[in-house]
């Protein structure tokens, strides 16, 4: 029997559910780009103090500001996402023989992020 | 009772005549209580007698009448026309399948995908019903129970870019059935269904878009389904390095 198939050109704009969906895996290249960067840094440090000064002072020009305002915000958000769908990835929890609501499992993943975060800065500041 | 008319346009296709889909408006009246099959129903009987449509419970069960509803997989017995006033609604046959005529696909790929992942109980030894009945505790039927409430609608396979992108892949429905019989107590298929879940058309070709579990009409959120088996798959891979497979 005779059938017609649609083309699957541009499906990422179809619909908002799939451009977020998209954005969401360009942000792992922003994460990796982001490893990358502190990767190098790691090996101008073992260069020697001047090498890793000259690195960091390479840290404050504008694209690398761009760049890396840029990485956090796409950072934050990839992280958002995979806590949302953090509970289809795990069999049932049960606490006390009822199931943790999928909300709860979203949220002590959020607030654990912050809190970590968070004690992350202190430790440095 | 108040009357108001709404556009409804159709996308049509007729295997004889042409070459590629086409769209054809019809201007319906509603009252609020109709449904969007029920638009449909009005044109087939009054308006165009050739429009081509698949229906039969009118009421979530069947899973005959999904659709893409201004782009959105949706029954389109319980998506309602009011909802679409006054801008109209664009009806088209479920995305990612190829359409036979007018809005009714061919579903016989996800046939043979269904029948693939062997949606039946397979227990470990026959059981004489003079034995009696299997026993379950709640908690072992919630286990599975969201999984069973599947109808076979397709909405989510409709949502799944993966399976519109690489048509060997099981896809969200079919996936998510194989897991309401292996995560049943009462089952013990599991390694035999384990070869399709680690196959390359098993639940690796899920990268979690998710609009399945968005867009299921019953909450079986099919990609919770797929996604616990990457981590039974993953088990079973590296499980047989400690404890060797049994034969079956």
């Amino acid at each position: 029997m005779k059938t017609y198939m649609r083309p699957m050109t541009g499906w990422w704009r179809r619909n908002p559910f799939y451009l977020w969906y998209t954005l969401r895996e360009w942000s792992s290249f922003f994460l990796t780009a982001y490893a990358l960067v502190l990767l190098y840094g790691l090996a101008r440090l073992s260069e020697g103090e001047a090498q890793y000064e000259a690195w960091r002072a390479s840290l404050a020009s504008p694209g690398s500001l761009v760049f890396h305002a840029a990485a956090l915000l796409l950072v934050l958000y990839h992280a958002w996402t995979w806590f949302k769908v953090m509970h289809k990835t795990l069999p049932f929890l049960r606490l006390g023989g009822r199931r943790v609501p999928d909300p709860a499992i979203f949220g002590s993943g959020v607030a654990s992020a912050v809190v970590l975060s968070l004690l992350l800065l202190w430790v440095l500041a | 009772m108040k009357t108001r008319t709404l556009a409804i346009e159709c996308l049509r296709y007729d295997p004889q005549t042409d070459a590629a889909p086409r769209y054809q408006t019809y201007e319906v009246p509603f009252t609020d209580e109709m449904s969007v099959l029920e638009g449909l129903q009005y044109i087939k009987d009054h308006l165009d007698g050739s429009l081509t449509f698949r229906w039969s419970c009118r009421m979530a069960i069947c899973g005959s009448c999904g659709g893409m509803l201004n782009g959105v997989p949706k029954l389109s017995c319980e998506s309602f026309l009011r909802d679409y006033y006054p801008e109209g609604v664009r009806i088209e046959p479920l995305n990612h399948f190829p359409i036979q005529r007018d809005l009714a696909i061919d579903q016989g790929d996800f046939l043979l995908k269904l029948r693939s992942v062997k949606p039946y109980l397979i227990p470990e030894a026959p059981k004489p019903v003079s034995e009696g009945t299997y026993l379950q505790t709640p908690q072992q039927l919630d286990d599975y129970y969201q999984y069973s409430k599947c109808i076979n609608c397709l909405l989510c396979y409709a949502a799944c870019p993966q399976y519109g992108l690489d048509r060997e892949f099981t896809g969200p429905g079919a996936l998510a059935l194989l897991h309401r019989y292996n995560a049943d107590s009462r089952d013990a298929g599991k390694a035999e269904r384990m070869e399709l879940v680690n196959a390359d058309e098993g639940v690796w070709g899920c990268t979690l878009v998710s609009y399945c579990s968005e867009v299921c009409p019953k909450g079986v959120d099919p990609a919770r389904a797929v996604n616990q088996n990457k981590v039974e798959s993953t088990k079973d891979y590296f499980l047989r390095f400690v404890a060797p497979r049994r034969n079956t």
